[in-house]
Formats: structure tokens, sequence, C-alpha cells
């Protein structure tokens, strides 16, 4: 009985997480009369401000649920934004070859990466370091300010709305949908989870474990120069350090460990990453209306990503480091 | 003979190469003044690699000890503020508060079960927070000539050698303290045997908890003890610690220590941060810009990683 209970109310700890955080948002706008923050557009707002941290954490749940991580989609997000913003140079015609260009990046980022770890055995966290290293370091090497500019039609992406709702949290949405669906409808995606849960009994039941790491790694990849599309979109150029300035690899993996997702890989979903960025941003909403000090704010959130993942990690009988 | 060569970690001959590479290119690296001021950049970032070596061998990382070096410079030149005769208490509480953050650290991972990973990245950016909060944002305050002493001053007149920066002189000391405790002690056995196969060493009697704080703690007093030397030789700027984990975590991973535990050497380690302190050099001799140091750091990084794993597979080890 006791393992059942421990897994079902692991289930739902990103939910109850959540839950928690909106508590608190309430109680603070309450308490400090700022009850024109309680409605239900503010709440779909804050989600709206993390698109890009959304996207990215989509794709780094992939990397981490077959117990790798990727450490360079900051670094690719720079890249993506400045190689798109550079290639439109405001021409509205170069907006399909710059997506394309920018996608294709992303594949090839994606591939090496899962080519060093699996062919290489080198360790995910070197590999992706390292990877991050040599995109940030050429990427400064050629530029140094923002550079090009996205036509007013990609702005789109980031500024436009339907029916009231941004497009970018739309397909925001859109892209966890169709993550989940691809996770717990098709082979590749229950594949994922073998190899994660357990890598030499997928190998040993016949499934090309290699195929799956490189796979995952190519759609992490690929979601963080999606990313890097939308900070274009939105910051109307790339500049070579917004991945940086957004620590996004940090906390993209910080938002999907929060939203339930093993780093030992092999339990986790879609879900939770995005209800992780959920949290994390009413984090940061409380802290603006209860008037928290920047930097004051920044101490705040380092407790509470370890104290987020703690509730999760007190629970195993890890003893490793 | 061959056989024996082949034993000897490549980080040496890497070295022995830039070194040949460097003076060819520039001869006055061949002479005291140009290769004391090389220890003397070097010295910081081989006291945070062994120190780092620590947790790695433990099977952790400790991605809090950038910013630890940042917030010893900007705290100690706060609390300082040109008061000379103060320099004593500030240089013992920096390192008290390096005792509470690596003891800190270790408790996260042991009691809340919490991966080093993320429990150190928590701890850098609630450091960087608080040096932020401190400070509000802009290095404060001013480092009285007797702190910075330890970066910056250079020995004159030494017999051979002509000057002998304290910095070096410092570096030797730690090292060699740090290599003691590693390589001598039971300490240092219980250490590598956890990183290696933690739950063999607990059934073996290795206390865990106990082994894992004093590594973060030598980890954390590394990175105080460079943050002294960085704020002596670079001054005080709120981003001076930014990124030196990283080349601490490279450096030792040069030198050939295997990520989650086990198998590093702090001679390797300081012959690893003294490789990429090479390298450096020698791409600004060449005229390349600053950030081609990133793609050959991620260059030799991930090599570093390749070469060591293919070395373990042909030894079987």
């Amino acid at each position: 009985m006791k393992p059942a209970r421990s897994r079902n109310l692991m289930a739902f700890a990103p939910f109850l997480l959540l839950m928690a955080a909106i508590a608190v948002y309430v109680i603070v706008a309450v308490l400090t009369g700022q009850t024109q923050f309680l409605t239900v557009e503010n709440l779909l707002g804050l989600l709206g401000r993390s698109i890009a941290l959304g996207i990215t954490a989509v794709g780094q749940t992939f990397a981490i649920l077959i117990a790798s991580i990727d450490l360079s989609v900051a670094n690719l997000i720079s890249v993506s934004a400045v190689l798109a913003s550079s290639i439109m140079s405001g021409d509205p015609s170069m907006m399909l070859p710059a997506i394309a260009a920018v996608l294709a990046v992303g594949v090839v980022v994606g591939l090496i990466n899962g080519l060093i770890i699996t062919q290489f055995e080198v360790n995910p966290l070197i590999a992706t370091l390292g990877m991050a290293l040599v995109l940030q370091g050429l990427l400064s090497a050629t530029f140094n300010n923002f550079a090009g500019e996205v036509p007013e039609e990609f702005q789109v992406f980031a500024y436009g709305q339907v029916g009231g709702i941004s497009i970018s949290l739309i397909f925001l949405i859109a892209l966890t949908v169709a993550a989940w669906v691809f996770l717990r409808f098709t082979r590749a995606g229950s594949n994922i989870y073998s190899v994660g849960g357990n890598p030499d009994a997928a190998k040993l039941a016949g499934m090309r474990t290699t195929r799956v790491v490189i796979m995952a790694h190519v759609i992490c990849s690929v979601c963080a120069t999606i990313a890097g599309l939308y900070l274009a979109s939105r910051l109307r150029s790339g500049a070579p350090w917004i991945g940086r300035d957004g620590v996004y690899d940090l906390e993209s993996i910080a938002v999907v460990v929060i939203g339930g997702t093993a780093l030992s890989g092999g339990r986790g979903g879609v879900w939770g990453t995005l209800m992780g960025v959920m949290i994390f941003s009413l984090i940061d909403s409380i802290f603006n209306i209860a008037g928290v000090d920047a930097f004051a704010k920044q101490i705040l959130r380092g407790i509470i990503i370890v104290a987020a993942v703690a509730v999760y990690a007190v629970r195993s009988r890890r003893i490793e480091a | 003979m061959i056989e024996r060569l082949k034993q000897i970690n490549p980080v040496f001959l890497v070295l022995a190469l830039l070194f040949v590479a460097i003076a060819i290119l520039s001869p006055y690296f061949l002479q005291p003044t140009g290769y004391m001021n090389f220890l003397k950049r070097a010295a910081p970032i081989a006291i945070l690699a062994v120190g780092q070596l620590y947790v790695i061998n433990s099977g952790g990382f400790d991605l809090s000890a950038g910013a630890l070096v940042t917030l010893t410079v900007i705290g100690s030149s706060i609390l300082l503020d040109g008061d000379a005769s103060a320099t004593w208490w500030v240089v013992l509480v920096m390192l008290g508060v390096g005792v509470i953050v690596g003891t800190a650290n270790a408790l996260v991972v042991s009691w809340l079960k919490v991966p080093s990973i993320i429990a150190t990245l928590g701890m850098m950016i609630t450091l960087s927070g608080v040096a932020l909060t401190w400070s509000g944002g802009a290095p404060r305050g001013y480092l009285p000539e007797n702190f910075r002493f330890f970066g910056r001053y250079l020995i004159k007149d030494v017999p051979l050698i002509k000057i002998l920066p304290v910095a070096v002189i410092v570096m030797v000391i730690v090292c060699a303290g740090m290599w003691w405790l590693m390589h001598r002690t039971n300490y240092g056995k219980r250490l590598i045997a956890m990183g290696d196969n933690p739950k063999a060493a607990l059934l073996a009697g290795v206390p865990l908890t106990e082994t894992r704080i004093i590594a973060f703690v030598v980890s954390s007093v590394s990175a105080v003890i460079a943050g002294i030397l960085l704020g002596g030789f670079a001054g005080v700027s709120t981003d001076v610690g930014v990124g030196l984990e990283l080349q601490a975590i490279t450096a030792a991973v040069i030198g050939g220590a295997q990520l989650l535990g086990g198998r590093g050497t702090v001679g390797a380690t300081i012959a690893g941060a003294l490789v990429l302190q090479a390298m450096f050099t020698l791409l600004n001799i060449l005229g390349f810009p600053k950030p081609i140091r990133d793609v050959v750091q991620g260059l030799i990084l991930i090599s570093a990683v390749v070469i060591a794993g293919y070395r373990r597979r042909r030894s079987g080890g």
C-alpha cells in the first residue's frame, strides 16, 4: 500500500505546489489590498511572461526524461535569436528562410550533443557545457550588440492576439499538448520513458537506445531555437546575451524538476513542466506585488528552487550526490 | 619503459607542449617575470579547481564557487572600506562564511537529498543575490593595501627566480594542504570510496554526511581564498567570479577527474588549471578575440572527457 500512496502523492506534487503558490499569491494580493491582480486574465498574463522559459523547458523535459540534461539551451537561444534577426534584417520575405535556417541549427546542435553523449560516452553535463561554451564563444566573437531586426510581420509571434489570448501563449499550450501526445501515445514517446528509466533494460529489450537519446536532444535543441525565435520577435532584434541573461539553462532545469520530472530520468512529463513554469512566474509576481527588493528576490528564489526540489527528493532513499 | 610512459597522465604532456609553444611565440615567458606572472594569474583557478576536485571526487558538483568568489570580493571591500586594521578579522569572517556555505551545501545534499547540481545552483543564485543586495548592485568600498598584499605583492630580489608573487606562495601552501588531505589521509580514501560507490562506502563504514561536509567546506574555503587573491590583483567588481566554477570543473576534468566520483588527483588537477591558463595565454599571444577562449575551453573540455574515457576503457579500469 505504501509505495502506491506515495507514488500518487508524487504525481500530484506539482499540482499541490501550484495550488500553494496560487494561494500565497491570493493572500499576498488581498493583504496588500491589490485585488486588481486577482483576475483570470492576470493569471494567464503571468504565463505569458514566461513563454520563452516555457518553450525551452518543454524541450528540456525530453532531455531530462532520458536521464540526460542540456546546459547549452541558453546559448543556443542567443544564437537562434541573433541568426534569425540578422537573416531577416527587417525583410518580411526572409522570414521563412530565417526560420528554416534557425530550426536547422537546432537540429544540428541537438544531433552533435546526442552524438557526443552516445558515441563518445561523454557525461551529458560536460558535453552540453562544452557545446554551450563553443556556441557562446562563436557568437560573441562575431556579434557584440543587437544584430539585424525582425520585420513587423514576425512580431506577431510575440505580440499578436487571437480572441484576446496572445498567440505565443496559444503556441506554448499547443506545443505542450503536442509533446504530451507524443510522449503518451507514440512508440517513440514510450521509448523515451523506457530508456530514461532503465537504459540497460531498454537495450536488452531491443530498443535502439542511441537513437532515442539523440532524438530527445534534437527535440530539446529545436525547442530552444524556437524560444530564440520568440525572443527575437519580442525584442524586435537578437543580441548575443539574451539567452545567458535569462538564465534559461538553469531555470529550465529547475522548472522541469519542480514540475515533478526526475533528474534520474524515466518519470515525469510536460504538464508538470508547464506547472513548474507557472509556479516560477507566480513566485515572481508574489515578490512584485509584495514589493520585495529585486536583489532580495533573487535570494528567495535560490532558496525556493532548492526547497521545491527537496519536496521530491527528501522522500527518495537516494544516497548519491 | 613504454608501458610506464603510457601511464603518465596526458595532461602533463599537453602542459609541456603548451609551455614550449608559448616560450617560442613569446620569449617574455622564459624570464622570471613572465612565468611568475603566469603562475600568479593561474593561482586562483588552480586553488578553486582543487577545491572543486574534492566535491567532484565525492560524486557531486559545486556550482556555487564562482558566486562565493564574488561575494568574498564584494563583502570584503564593503566591510573593510579601506581600513587596513580590519583586514585580519575580515579575512577570518570570509573564511567563516566559506565554512558556513560549504556546510549548508553538504547538508542540503545529505539531509534533503537534493542533487548537488541543484543544491549548489540554488546556493549560487542565493549568494549572488546576497552580494547584489549588500552592494546595491555596484561595487562599493575599497580594499586596503594589506588585503591586496596576497594577490598583488611581489617579493623582489629572490635568488634564482628574481621575483616571487605572494599569490604563488599561497597557491603552493593551500594546494599542498589539499594534496595532503586527499592523498595522504584516511579522509581522502573515504572521500574517493564514497564518490566511487556511495552504497559500498556506507556499508564499509564511511560516514557519508561528515565526509561530504568536509568536501564541500574545502571547496567553499578554496573559493574564499581564490576570492581574496582575485580581489588583490583584479580589484573590486560584481562579476569577478562569473563562470569561475565552470573553469574549475573544466580544469579538474582536463586533469582526468571523473565526473560523478572517484578518480581525480590533486597534481593532475593543478596541471589541468595550468593547461587552461596556458591555453588562454596562447590565444592572447596569437591575438584571438576573447570570446574564442570560450570556444577553446568548450572543445578541450569535451576532448578531455573523450580521451579520459578512451584511456579508461583501454586499461579496463
